[in-house]
């Protein structure tokens, strides 16, 4: 079988698996955040924090809400980290320094789990398990969180009432997001990743001389990375490590897990807001671009030129041999299109054109299918300025699923989406313009660019793929992502909060034949385009620079 | 002989307007297709506009549009770089075309507030001061004060040949007045004392009879005040929609001004050095400079077309309102049928032939101008095939022309006398003169007069209006639903209705009920239209999301609605939601083609300035430019030209169907979208063609 053929096999296996999953989780979903039945455990877990599950929020209680919780998140996170020498189970390690510690807490508690950090070589059991694998579930559970919170916005009518965020948080992670994990764990483990609190270990190589590689919880982990699209690897090489990501099956079974909310979202979304084929409509449009990015993917990696290339059957350099092109190619697309930012294989080893594909999927904001949550409250924003635009054109007030679309609502759009842009094109700009930050590339030239421009698109996006080489555990590095991060989480959410409450308090407008069809093809082609020339235009510069002037020189 | 020709509703026509309900467009515009659209655009108005534009660059009024706001200062930058640098002709092309880019935008918004100032000029002199003979407070005395000196209550005298000094109500007499000062239709209307057609507006001329009317309007506020500051802008404010469309641009001016202030520290780190004139050009480029030159003057061409229907619409929201109306009410008389102003069968009585009938009542007809007497006129001549005579053409004939107090008109020729009038008149005059009035048909027996032994009737019965099905149609596609609105029972109603092919009807519809039907609609999110003249509609008027009141109504109901047909056609309500419409597609769709111009943009410039670094990036330059310089100018010179190109669109509005949104977008998209996506390739290409050709540069 030619890896091209296998490549699509695995992709046509993938989207099977997707749409079998699709029903059932997206209404699972739906329910988990419409019920107002309480679990046991849930119960005790509201006791305990002292939240009351039945009190209905408007915009600024869910905003607090989210912003303290991820507060108390990046605090806990940073001082289990800065006392990580004196905790038990840390095989030794000692604690992390100021600037990393800060990095990282920021990482984990903002979906991102950008590491710039050995995990093997850095994080024992406890911070690893008690700190970084918790907020895998709960960073994830937050982004669901402010997604429902925005449908109920448009579910809703004459209310500013939005939910209740404990609840929602609560639920997200006891209903959802465990059972998943330990669902995929097991199937994880089954493949042969590895699950127990093992030391270092001594082992042998063939070539002579010594590795130390330690054990750990990584099945366990591993699934809420992928499940959550988190993406901190265990280990540092991310699912190209053996133990992460043992074979193909369980590479595809991976990149399945990491697609498996965000595409099921839009299920939820259409049971929530009453109109299954609106879901679809915003389903089309993700997977319109995540296919489309694929299929460019496999072009330029695997019909790139030169004599190399040629032998090994396209662009193998940095992807496991156990993979190849098309699953690695697959794998690497749908992480920066989602938040997961996990690898099985270098994006920095990409063609020049690979490579920009993998930044421009992150640049479009990670909506195809997007983070858990983030990816269906970015796409909705998308689809907000879409409406406005298409909405002129056919001669009416915009309006989006029975809400009008105002000065209030396309201001609040319009602020999310100038946050990312802002803050990966002026932190790339500083770190080019500063003498210091540019040491850290390890390239010359385009490529060398295209690392630092990686590192703020990822931090800024949440992806938490790095475009390996640079040399990110610098206190500038260190300190500018980490705000990227914080700043290019917590914003959108504060516009997406006031954007739901906004929604919320309208009374619906009934559609007729005057109304723009936004369950319709036209509608997510139209979406496709929006998203595709905003976002082209607004990186295309720092592109070409980078990835285009190295993929399109001959 | 005299014949009598009655009209079942007689005591209406005397103080009906002027105009005739079958005239769908009184301002001589035809119907059916781009009935909305029209709106020549001469290219002199860009020329004698360019004053005005020049005066626009004023940085304080410019700072309103945050898109050409940025323009300027790019303009002024690249200017103090070019005195920097004198001898880079580069420098100076760019600076030049820039400042062409603010000026043309400007000059759009001057071209479209041109218009409506020659519309002002107009009112303005009808607006002269005038002399107003106010009445004392016992009624006694009349004393001559200037117009501008009225206050709320005044009372003055107004008689043949007057100008009325202010808005106001007729409290005693009737008149007729010439309103054509503001509704440019010059044939008189009645106004009288009491009941729905007591409105004087100030300006307008007494031409018969004498009234007195009571001041309603303080000076300076009157409509035709108000009236010069909506044709001249000077009252515009912002609509909601532009101001969410204005809040979208500048927070892409600032996406694009992000990424062209983060490029050089980039461009440095690849060793192409960039220039501040070339920053600020490919910054030009990117901003939708297009839409943002363009925005002010659509929002005025809205408006303007509006005006040019004779419709004045208070505010621009109120037109945005129209486009969203999801909900028509229409009365049924004079909007879907031709009502009882209109002849349409003459019923002869008792030994008599309808030949006969029609030849009298057209005579009898010739004098009278109001629209029952020329639909007379009309129908004999359709009917029968009478051949219009005209008043020259009967030696010895005279005229009785209709006035208000007679309410008759006809002529004595040839020892007969004809005449055609209001039941009451007739059957008075016929007794006057020692006649004796026929006892007929049951039903008809009052309303028979006899002269000469031969009573006649013109019957009138509700006609639906030709073409209405149709439209009625075309609103169901748009999303529109329609409500007929009739005092008739519901079995008269209902078959009216499906004649007419409305949705929905209301019949034996008293105030109340209209105003329980609009609460409903809106409680749904509806957005409700309607047209009304009366006091009694005045409180609907106000609660529906757009109240057209008709300029023949009360003050009360021109107070209450949003907007006001000078010429009192309910139909027009149509036409000003397609309106409405048009303005926002005219917006959406710029705003579409300007984005989309930005791809090309890049290709052209993205190469230009890195391909000597990076040489694999020439192969961006799919145009073939002849030079990175060239590029550069060509885009921005297109950047410019593409704005006075595409004036004449801003101003006439994107062509606007009836049809389904889906249809709509279809089409919109593929115009404005793909074509926006594919003209600067073709146009960039050509003005690269034509710098190239200039020696010394290329």
């Amino acid at each position: 079988m030619s890896p091209v053929l296998a490549g699509v096999l695995q992709l046509l296996a993938l989207i099977a698996a997707l749409a079998l999953a699709y029903r059932p989780l997206g209404d699972h979903m739906a329910r988990v955040y419409s019920s107002d039945r309480h679990l046991r455990v849930e119960k005790w877990i509201y006791k305990g924090i002292g939240a009351d599950p039945n009190t209905e929020m408007r915009r600024p209680a869910y905003l607090r809400g989210v912003l303290a919780f991820s507060a108390v998140s990046v605090l806990f996170l940073y001082l289990l980290q800065r006392i990580q020498g004196s905790l038990p189970g840390s095989l030794g390690f000692s604690s992390i320094d100021p600037d990393q510690a800060f990095n990282t807490a920021a990482s984990f508690a903002t979906n991102t789990n950008w590491q710039s950090y050995y995990g093997e070589q850095a994080m024992g059991h406890v911070v690893q398990t008690g700190g970084l694998a918790v907020q895998n579930f709960v960073s994830a559970a937050v982004g669901i969180a402010v997604a429902v919170a925005l449908v109920r916005g448009f579910a809703r009518s004459r209310t500013g009432e939005l939910g209740n965020f404990w609840a929602d948080l609560v639920r997200g992670t006891v209903r959802i997001l465990l059972p998943l994990s330990v669902i995929a764990a097991i199937v994880l483990v089954a493949c042969g990743v590895i699950q127990n609190f093992a030391g270092i270990h001594e082992v042998g190589q063939f070539t002579g001389g010594g590795q130390e590689w330690n054990g750990g919880a990584v099945a366990s982990q591993e699934a809420i990375k992928e499940i959550g699209t988190n993406g901190g690897g265990y280990f540092n090489a991310n699912s190209a490590h053996p133990f992460e990501n043992p074979n193909a099956f369980s590479n595809l079974f991976e990149v399945f897990l990491l697609l498996l909310i965000p595409f099921a979202l839009t299920r939820t979304f259409g049971r929530m807001v009453g109109s299954l084929r609106q879901g679809y409509a915003i389903l089309a449009t993700m997977a319109t671009i995540w296919v489309g990015f694929i299929c460019l993917m496999w072009w330029t990696e695997f019909a790139h030129h030169g004599p190399a290339f040629e032998i090994a059957g396209g662009a193998m350099e940095g992807k496991e041999a156990r993979f190849g092109i098309g699953a690695s190619s697959i794998f690497s697309i749908s992480t920066t299109l989602t938040s997961t930012g996990a690898v099985d294989s270098f994006h920095s080893s990409n063609t020049g054109l690979g490579g920009g594909l993998n930044l421009l999927g992150m640049q479009l904001g990670e909506i195809a299918p997007g983070g858990t949550g983030s990816g269906l409250y970015g796409m909705l924003i998308m689809a907000v300025i879409a409406v406005f635009i298409a909405g002129l054109m056919v001669g009416r007030t915009p309006e989006y699923l029975g809400k009008k679309i105002g000065t209030r609502e396309i201001k609040f759009a319009a602020c999310y989406i100038l946050i990312t842009p802002t803050l990966v094109l002026v932190l790339t700009s500083l770190a080019m313009a500063l003498p210091t930050p540019g040491d850290s590339m390890t390239n010359s030239g385009a490529h060398g660019f295209s690392e630092i421009l990686y590192a703020y698109t990822s931090g800024a996006n949440n992806n938490g793929s790095a475009f390996a080489g640079l040399n990110a555990d610098t206190q500038w590095f260190n300190t500018t992502i980490g705000i990227a991060m914080l700043l290019g989480r917590f914003l959108p959410m504060v516009f997406v909060l006031a954007l739901a409450g906004s929604l919320a308090e309208q009374k619906p407008v009934p559609a007729t034949a005057g109304t723009l069809r936004t369950d319709k093809p036209l509608f997510a082609g139209l979406l496709v385009g929006a998203i595709l020339i905003i976002t082209g235009l607004t990186y295309f510069p720092a592109l070409a620079l980078g990835p285009l002037a190295e993929g399109l020189a001959s | 002989m005299t014949t009598d020709v009655t009209n079942q509703e007689d005591a209406m026509s005397t103080s009906t307007p002027t105009l005739a309900p079958h005239q769908d467009a009184p301002t001589g515009r035809k119907a059916g297709e781009g009935r909305v659209g029209a709106g020549l655009f001469d290219p002199g108005q860009l020329r004698r506009s360019l004053p005005d534009a020049l005066r626009k660059t004023d940085p304080r009024v410019m700072v309103t549009s945050p898109v050409m706001f940025v323009v300027l200062i790019g303009s002024v930058l690249t200017t103090v770089f070019s005195f920097r640098d004198p001898g880079d002709w580069f420098g100076w092309a760019i600076s030049a075309w820039l400042w062409l880019t603010v000026i043309f935008a400007n000059l759009a918004e001057a071209v479209a507030e041109g218009r409506g100032k020659a519309q002002a000029d107009t009112l303005r002199r009808a607006k002269t001061d005038t002399v107003a003979r106010r009445l004392s407070a016992e009624g006694g005395s009349e004393r001559q004060v200037p117009g501008t000196e009225l206050r709320i209550g005044d009372r003055v005298v107004c008689e043949a040949g007057d100008i009325i000094p202010g808005d106001g109500d007729v409290v005693e007499g009737v008149a007729s007045v010439d309103e054509s000062a503001i509704t440019g239709e010059s044939a008189p209307v009645i106004r009288e004392s009491g009941g729905d057609r007591s409105a004087v507006t100030g300006g307008t001329k007494v031409l018969s009879d004498r009234i007195v009317v009571k001041i309603t309007t303080k000076p300076g506020e009157t409509f035709i005040d108000r009236m010069i500051n909506l044709v001249e802008g000077a009252a515009r404010q912002k609509t909601p929609n532009e101001i969410a469309l204005n809040i979208l641009l500048a927070s892409l001016t600032i996406v694009f001004l992000l990424a062209v202030a983060t490029l050089p520290p980039l461009a440095d780190y690849a060793g192409a050095h960039l220039s501040m004139v070339v920053l600020v050009a490919l910054l030009v480029c990117l901003i939708p400079t297009t839409i943002g030159a363009l925005l002010s003057a659509i929002g005025i061409a809205g408006m303007d077309r509006l005006v040019q229907r004779n419709v004045l619409a208070m505010s621009g929201r109120a037109v945005e309102a129209a486009g969203d109306v999801s909900t028509l009410l229409l009365d049924k008389t004079g909007t879907i049928t031709l009502g009882n102003r209109q002849a349409a069968e003459f019923v002869p009585v008792r030994g008599t032939t309808e030949a006969e009938l029609a030849d009298a009542a057209q005579l009898s007809s010739l004098a009278d101008e109001t629209p029952e007497g020329r639909s007379v006129v009309v129908l004999a001549k359709e009917r029968y095939g009478l051949r219009e005579r005209h008043q020259g053409g009967l030696s010895g004939a005279e005229w009785i022309a209709f006035t208000a107090q007679t309410r008759m008109s006809g002529v004595d020729v040839d020892g007969r006398r004809v005449r055609k009038g209001a039941a009451g008149s007739v059957i008075a005059w016929v007794r006057e003169r020692g006649g004796t009035l026929a006892e007929d048909a049951d039903t008809l027996a009052d309303r028979i007069s006899e002269a000469g032994g031969t009573p006649l009737l013109v019957a009138v019965k509700d006609v639906v209006k030709e073409g209405m099905r149709e439209r009625f149609d075309e609103l169901r596609r748009m999303g529109i639903k329609t409500i007929m609105i009739t005092g008739d029972n519901p079995l008269t109603a209902k078959a009216i209705a499906e004649e007419a092919g409305v949705d929905d009807f209301l019949a034996e519809a008293t105030p109340e009920d209209k105003m329980t039907l609009i609460k409903r609609e809106q409680a749904g999110g509806k957005l409700v239209a309607m047209t009304g003249d009366g006091t009694n509609d005045a409180p609907a008027l106000a609660q529906a999301d757009v109240g057209v009141a008709m300029n023949t109504g009360t003050s009360a109901a021109k107070e209450a609605g949003n907007m006001v047909d000078l010429d009192s056609n309910p139909t027009k309500l149509i036409e000003i939601v397609e309106i409405g419409k048009q303005l926002l597609i005219t917006r959406g769709a710029l705003t579409t083609f300007s984005i989309a111009n930005d791809v090309a943009k890049y290709f052209a410039i993205i190469p230009a300035l890195f391909a000597a670094v990076y040489p694999g990036l020439d192969t961006l330059n799919v145009m073939r430019l002849s030079s990175p310089d060239s590029a550069i100018l060509s885009a921005v010179v297109f950047n410019a030209l593409i704005i006075i190109a595409l004036v004449p669109l801003a101003l006439r509005g994107v062509r606007y169907r009836p049809v389904s949104a889906d249809k709509l977008l279809r089409r919109n998209l593929g115009i404005y979208g793909l074509g926006g996506l594919a003209a600067p390739f073709v146009g960039i290409k050509i003005i690269d063609l034509l710098i190239s050709l200039i020696p010394g540069i290329g």
